[in-house]
């Protein structure tokens, strides 16, 4: 019995005609029920990772190498039609904007009730039943009003809160989210974070969460990823990671973070120092490898 | 006790509202209701709240590009709400504003140089060009970015290096008085770390009193002796940052406070405060 539901091996991916390394050899495991964190600054290639795992890799990008394997099916390989089958039923998307994630000309019944239709085979009445419990269990306190309203009439945080419902809709084995509480207030984050949290542990979710905010992560993750320009610097367990971290550009990482509980402590840009030895370390591997593809 | 650099006094703001078809006299929404505010010379004051709570309007009407329904700005004296653009421009030179978004701010078919130069030469601080690239080129080095971006256009820059753009257009002038309107919110924590401390720099070098309009308390703490926390129109409270941290007086403010996440694992963060926001909702 595989113990993962997720596996991510050696992943590289390149981009252009001089295949510049966007992923560098990434790992990690992901095991049911776990929340792992993606965690690192932009060009980092968290986004990057998430894509492959979609299997929305925009063109321009190349896989150089590496599995990934979902229940021990390489989703590499997978059949596209067998693929498709799998992501909103199996796999599941929060995206960080969800106001372009939502159809601004369907209402949210419409849009709540599709893949319980089509995927499930409930029909409209048992369909409409299941999304208003779903409303119901993601805190929006008059689901029948909510039901009838298009994308543009709810506020940013309501919003959010819709697509996590229609994320665990199907109870996905493995729900990704990326970014979801960047654009939204901190109470409102606050909120969004503790209801994803409840879902995945009351659905045994397993969540891949992509953030920038290492606050975020101390708050939510189990394990955590630490990325720069595409290569892991860092992973294990969150408390261990940032309670004694390991690597130098963890601990630059997270001094950077302002801290109201400490603010003697903090706002230490990375110094160039750090940054200047991991890009030569990163740029003499390049060199070193043969060049892919 | 010496008057104060800026003094807002019960600032009423209402903007409005976009007609709509089958709505066509809306009332003004109302986004000040009624705020008092005072700077002074050389303090670096935070401005926090959520998004709506009308910190960013509050910025713009010290600033007199505001003009509000009733109350009144005083900088340095001089009455600033509802002066004419040329009684105003003796004073503009004097208080600044950076950008959110420096993008937008930036005019993409302008260099660096002549987006830094343009002001300068408008408030008569230099002659002409050639003193000009002298004093842009100071302020350049002043505030980190390389000498060669001085040809570039804002497009080319990192985001770091475009907000640095906006700090040298608004500190080159010499203001006394500057407000930065959420200007780290879309930059990486390191490249935001920077971007604070050379603003912290600055504001002792040159004894700038300096608005800090933010929605992260995190930061306002780390740089800020003194805040407002707004909330719909109103300053729900006001203090210095040291006491007001340590003990808010109202839910609000507390509430704020620990939705912040800190990069310690906390294992009751997300279940603590649960009912406190319902009262936000």
């Amino acid at each position: 019995m595989n113990p993962y539901i997720l596996r991510v091996q050696n992943l590289t991916v390149t981009t252009g005609r001089r295949a510049h390394k966007v992923l560098r050899d990434v790992s990690f495991d992901l095991s049911p029920g776990e929340v792992h964190g993606l965690v690192g600054e932009s060009g980092a290639g968290k986004s990057t990772i998430i894509k492959v795992v979609l299997g929305i890799l925009p063109r321009a990008m190349k896989m150089a190498s590496g599995h990934v394997e979902f229940e021990g099916r390489d989703l590499l390989r997978l059949p596209s039609a067998q693929l498709r089958a799998l992501l909103g039923t199996e796999i599941a998307l929060i995206p960080q904007d969800p106001l372009t994630a939502l159809n601004p000309g369907r209402r949210i019944d419409a849009q709540l009730t599709d893949g319980l239709r089509l995927q499930r085979g409930l029909s409209w009445h048992d369909a409409e039943a299941k999304a208003l419990a779903l409303l119901d269990e993601v805190h929006i306190r008059d689901p029948k009003r909510v039901m009838r309203c298009y994308p543009h009439e709810l506020s940013g945080g309501m919003r959010q809160r819709v697509l996590i419902a229609a994320a665990f809709a199907l109870d996905p084995k493995l729900v990704v989210a990326d970014e979801p509480t960047t654009a939204l207030d901190v109470t409102v984050q606050k909120q969004i974070l503790r209801l994803i949290r409840g879902m995945q542990e009351r659905h045994k979710t397993a969540v891949i969460f992509v953030t920038h905010d290492l606050g975020v992560v101390a708050q939510i993750c189990d394990t955590t990823t630490v990325l720069y320009m595409g290569k892991v610097m860092e992973q294990g367990p969150t408390d261990r990671l940032l309670s004694s971290p390991g690597h130098p550009y963890t601990t630059a990482l997270i001094a950077a973070n302002p801290r109201y509980d400490q603010p003697e402590m903090g706002l230490e840009p990375i110094p160039g120092a750090i940054i200047d030895a991991l890009r030569a370390e990163i740029a003499a591997a390049d060199q070193a490898e043969p060049r892919h593809g | 006790m010496a008057e104060p650099l800026v003094a807002g006094q019960s600032l009423r703001v209402a903007y409005r509202r976009q007609r709509g078809l089958f709505a066509p006299s809306a009332e003004p929404a109302p986004v000040l209701k009624g705020v008092d505010i005072v700077i002074d010379r050389g303090e670096t004051v935070g401005i926090v709240g959520e998004s709506g709570s009308g910190k960013s309007t509050l910025g713009r009407t010290l600033l007199g590009l505001v003009t509000p329904l009733s109350g009144v700005v005083r900088f340095d004296g001089h009455i600033v709400t509802g002066q004419s653009e040329i009684e105003l421009r003796p004073l503009r030179r004097r208080m600044q504003m950076i950008f959110q978004d420096p993008m937008s701010s930036l005019n993409p078919r302008h260099t660096i140089g002549r987006i830094l130069a343009g002001p300068a030469l408008l408030h008569g601080m230099v002659a002409n060009s050639g003193e000009a690239s002298v004093l842009v080129a100071d302020v350049m080095a002043r505030v980190g970015l390389p000498k060669a971006l001085m040809d570039r256009y804002p497009h080319e820059l990192s985001g770091g290096q475009r907000q640095r753009v906006g700090i040298a257009r608004a500190v080159i002038l010499k203001p006394d008085f500057v407000v930065a309107d959420e200007i780290v919110s879309g930059l990486d924590v390191s490249t935001q770390a920077q971007v604070l401390r050379l603003l912290q720099d600055l504001g002792r070098e040159m004894g700038l009193a300096l608005a800090f309009i933010s929605h992260d308390l995190s930061v306002i703490r780390s740089i800020c002796r003194r805040v407002y926390v707004m909330r719909e129109g109103i300053v729900e409270e006001e203090g210095e940052c040291s006491a007001l941290f340590a003990a808010p007086k109202t839910a609000y403010t507390r509430a704020l406070i620990d939705a912040i996440p800190l990069p310690v694992r906390d294992p009751n963060w997300l279940r603590r405060g649960g009912a406190s926001e319902e009262v936000l909702a």
